[in-house]
């Protein structure tokens, strides 16, 4: 029996706008055990960063989510009161950003904004605060912790910084993280180091793990499962081998000939593309959204989804094998 | 090999940086000594860490920053700051961020025909032509002329960039991170187009990129640099089948391809980017490098030719072997 | 995809153009509307003078002095009363918009003509050009503008065009620093750079690339500039060292009447209400254009 941590089911999101309503994010479902890594992978505009700020109760004032279901280990977060999210937020559930110059607070030296969660959450002693602070700032693989207690955010490089950011989301021992593009502003090599040591800590301390990216080669490195996103709708989620070795929505197949790979894709040859953009969100949204840059799209599409399992990847598609034998058709023609 | 459509002859950067209100200004050497040329129809894909100096590189060949030092030639013919206009009409750029490179208070038209206004080209009824034509030649329908950049979207805007510097039919291409600021499904788009228009009017590139999957697709050589130094420059298959400088093997190892169940690599790399003002001694890279010797720390490694191109590191040259035996 | 047309997902995202965009938000921006009203009902009142004007605002008349206003039970021969000389009240009142405007226009403009080039120059240039321009931005902010126009004016003796000259040479430092900070930021953009490495010359990329770009900021200064001289001017009449009489300025009306205050408040009261109402005005413009030009920094 899995260790369930979090569960949602049908997730709305609408933002009220100038000619209408938004539908960001229309009836997703996922959910997540602890020691799970879930990648919710998507282009800008999908969606999912809007997604991990309804699971933090980050949204602000004006755009209210809607779901059957939202339950963190048993408290229901849309209904929960201002006061259960404070104490839940950043110490059981706590939230990595992508920008972690503008996370910090340049005014504050590293040691504060380190404990400064703690003393709020846990009626600890400062003395122990700043033990843990120190033994978080080892663990995440910075020298002279000690010392760098008393530094500034500016006097940090970026990896470093993010390195802190990383430290201070696991300060109270938190049950779940959510890193909403951890890794994007970093340069390459750091951004392994960053992602090896999320990932180590997610294992070592039993935590769960939201990640956030439009990067596929993150996601397959470091997922269990994938969900991925297309304006507003999870269209295909799975385990993350089955996703990339089998791949069943037409999304998820045109994503991943897009991008080249060494060794496997010929030199200067031409790249697999997603014609069209993004369709605008706002007033009525039916059907699958994707039927405007999709090569498979008939009629049906306009109508409901279906939703196929195969195995543990499910995926949504009026074609019950996502237009696979039909591609491969075209492929022998 | 032909000669070469771009040679740069030991360009050197240094900036004055001050530090905090009373410091004194520090030399910050950006570029350090670099020689690079590049052939007709090359691309040469250009790849290190943010601050190593890659794009100070762009804006000296752009004609936006002068060299410190050292001399670029274009077609043989050495060419200064001071002949903006003559490097404009062979060497123009396409940037990273497409929302920023764009006036946002031009029209399209008006943005894609600056570089024809600039240089006094054609009367306006043939300056619209030329816009309509490479318009067709990015994939752009001919009606966006009126539209503004804010009414469109990145991958089209990224078109519109790439519309400005062909317009002018240069002959080398300068893309700093044309593909970073675009979704996964645009990039493979703008890629193609570079690609092919490349073939079409036997563009030179110098394309500068983080994203080592898209350099290898693209590149014919490929040069690494670190710390404003050239570390290693090689063909592109040779280099990612045969990384020689350590930096360049941690490099690729750190690329992440999208093949689950490998997990993320350890690149073994000592994290601190070394600050530029205060560069370490002997070899730049020693701090990080998990094969440094002694020797690394006091002395700086001379390039050492390797096949079809070389590689900066100690390892590789003969006379340390002997410098360490004596 | 027979039916691409009539698929609602498929209608092409083409966004207003920005154009479209100003006039949704100037259009849906009660401030702006509202200062924008009184502040063009001024300037039409300013413009058409003479056609508004029920009587000359000059001619006196000493059988029809200090005759109150209609609402305080005067006749409607001169609907705001007459003046300590019997000069028709209304009049005067209607052609010292004529006086505000105008100062506060001309002073604007000069004020905005060297704060704009000093401020631009430094904002692009940087280095030395910054640091003249911010030291003398510094040398302006430490001299009191009314001690100053004070001083002047005694000297040179008050006259409209010395007034406008010296409140153009002395406001122009709020345009030098907003400009500054906005070219600075502008400059770092990379079409500045695109068209640097087009071959663009420098007076080029000021005036097609960075003006445009900085525009907003400029007009919202005016408009403040414009307040600031109008009030300036309106207390330096005051004082008696403005506008010297008998030209109509509402500083020098509310002066004049003064002495009558407490037997005739009215004499000070309406002079005083409009000059509150036309400052109130272009402020609320000017707070209208800042929101409407600039979007992205109110939230």
């Amino acid at each position: 029996m899995a260790d369930r941590l979090l569960t949602v089911r049908d997730l709305v999101i609408d933002i009220p706008v100038g000619g209408g309503t938004l539908h960001a994010v229309r009836g997703i479902d996922f959910e997540l055990d602890r020691g799970e890594v879930l990648c919710i992978v998507g282009e800008s505009g999908s969606g999912k960063s809007l997604t991990s700020l309804a699971l933090m109760g980050l949204l602000g004032k004006r755009i209210k989510p809607r779901a059957t279901q939202m339950d963190f280990d048993g408290t229901a977060l849309l209904s929960a009161s201002k006061k259960t999210m404070r104490s839940l937020r950043g110490a059981r559930m706590s939230m990595i950003f992508q920008e972690p110059m503008t996370s910090l607070n340049p005014a504050y030296t590293i040691g504060d904004q380190l404990m400064e969660a703690m003393l709020l959450h846990r009626d600890v002693p400062r003395a122990e605060a700043r033990a843990r602070a120190v033994e978080l700032l080892e663990k995440v693989g910075i020298t002279a912790a000690e010392s760098r207690l008393g530094q500034y955010p500016h006097q940090l490089s970026g990896g470093l910084r993010q390195r802190v950011m990383i430290a201070m989301a696991l300060m109270c021992g938190p049950e779940l993280i959510i890193a909403d593009e951890p890794t994007t502003a970093l340069d390459v090599t750091i951004q392994a180091q960053i992602l090896r040591l999320l990932v180590d800590l997610v294992r070592e301390m039993g935590m769960a793990m939201i990640l956030i990216t439009h990067d596929l080669g993150v996601v397959a490195r470091v997922a269990d499962k994938v969900a991925v996103m297309y304006a507003g709708e999870l269209v295909e989620t799975g385990p993350a081998k089955e996703i990339f070795e089998a791949p069943m929505h037409p999304y998820t197949r045109g994503l991943l000939r897009c991008i080249p790979l060494p060794g496997k894709t010929k030199r200067g040859s031409e790249l697999g593309t997603i014609p069209g953009i993004v369709p605008s969100l706002v007033g009525r949204v039916s059907g699958c959204v994707f039927r405007t840059r999709c090569t498979f799209a008939t009629e049906a599409c306009r109508g409901d989804i279906p939703r196929h399992l195969r195995g543990p990847q499910a995926f949504r598609c009026v074609l019950d094998d996502g237009g696979l034998s039909q591609e491969k058709q075209e492929v022998q023609a | 090999m032909t000669a070469p459509v771009l040679e740069l002859r030991n360009v050197v950067k240094t900036y004055s940086v001050k530090q905090g209100l009373m410091g004194r200004p520090k030399p910050l050497t950006a570029v350090k000594d670099v020689s690079l040329s590049l052939g007709r129809s090359e691309v040469l894909g250009l790849v290190g860490e943010s601050g190593c100096g890659k794009s100070t590189l762009a804006k000296i060949l752009l004609g936006l920053e002068a060299p410190t030092s050292g001399e670029v030639l274009v077609d043989g013919e050495a060419l200064g700051a001071q002949d903006r206009l003559k490097l404009a009409r062979r060497i123009q750029p396409i940037f990273q961020d497409p929302y920023s490179s764009l006036n946002p208070r031009k029209s399209i038209a008006d943005i894609i025909s600056l570089p024809l206004r600039v240089h006094g080209i054609g009367d306006a009824a043939s300056q619209k032509q030329a816009v309509r034509e490479i318009l067709d030649v990015v994939g752009l329908p001919s009606r966006v002329m009126n539209t503004y950049p804010s009414q469109m979207s990145g991958g089209q805007r990224q078109r519109v960039a790439i519309a400005r510097a062909l317009i002018m039919k240069p002959e080398i291409v300068i893309c700093d991170e044309p593909t970073s600021a675009l979704d996964v499904s645009v990039q493979s788009q703008i890629l193609n187009l570079l690609g092919e228009l490349r073939r079409e009017f036997g563009l030179t590139y110098l394309f500068i990129s983080h994203n080592l999957a898209v350099v290898e697709h693209l590149a014919t050589r490929v040069a690494v640099m670190y710390l404003g130094r050239i570390v290693e420059e090689a063909e592109t298959g040779d280099l990612f089948d045969n990384p020689r400088h350590p930096y360049s093997r941690a490099l690729l190892k750190s690329v992440l391809t999208p093949e689950p169940g490998l997990g993320v690599p350890d690149t073994q790399l000592g994290m601190a980017y070394p600050n530029p003002i205060n560069p370490p001694s002997g070899c730049a890279f020693h701090p990080r490098c998990p094969l440094a010797t002694e020797l690394c720390k006091t002395r700086a490694p001379r390039p050492v030719p390797q096949d079809g191109g070389f590689v900066e590191c100690h390892l590789y040259d003969r006379e340390t072997e002997m410098f360490e035996q004596a | 995809m027979s039916d691409a047309m009539t698929d609602p997902l498929l209608a092409e995202i083409v966004g207003p153009t920005p154009g479209q965009l100003l006039r949704r938000r100037i259009f849906g921006h009660q401030g702006l509307l509202i200062g924008g009203t009184v502040v063009a009902l001024l300037v039409l009142v300013a413009i058409f003078a003479p056609l508004l004007a029920p009587h000359d605002p000059y001619a006196q008349s000493l059988m029809a002095r200090m005759k109150p206003p209609v609402f305080l039970g005067g006749t409607w021969e001169h609907p705001l009363g007459t003046d300590h000389l019997g000069r028709d009240y209304l009049s005067r009142l209607i052609y010292g918009a004529r006086v505000s405007l105008m100062i506060g226009l001309v002073a604007a403009v000069i004020s905005g003509l060297i704060g704009s080039v000093m401020g631009i120059c430094a904002g692009y240039f940087g280095g030395k050009v910054d640091a003249v321009v911010t030291f003398l931005i510094n040398v302006r902010l430490a001299m009191p503008v009314v001690l100053v126009a004070l001083a002047v004016v005694a000297i040179l003796g008050g006259s409209l065009t010395v007034m406008v000259s010296v409140l153009g040479l002395l406001l122009w430092d709020r345009f030098a620093v907003v400009l500054r900070a906005s070219t600075r930021q502008v400059r770092e953009r990379e079409y500045v750079a695109a068209a640097k490495s087009i071959g663009a010359s420098t007076p080029r990329i000021l005036l097609a690339e960075i003006l445009p770009n900085i525009v907003n900021n400029l007009i919202v200064v005016v408009t403040l500039e414009m307040a600031h001289a109008i009030l300036l001017e309106a207390a330096l009449s005051f004082l008696g060292l403005g506008v010297q009489p008998p030209t109509p300025s509402w500083g020098l009306m509310v002066s004049e009447g003064k002495n009558m205050m407490l037997f005739e408040p009215w004499l000070v009261m309406i002079p005083g209400t409009v000059l509150f109402v036309l400052v109130l005005g272009i402020n609320l413009m000017g707070d209208g254009l800042r929101d409407v030009a600039a979007p992205e920094n109110r939230s």
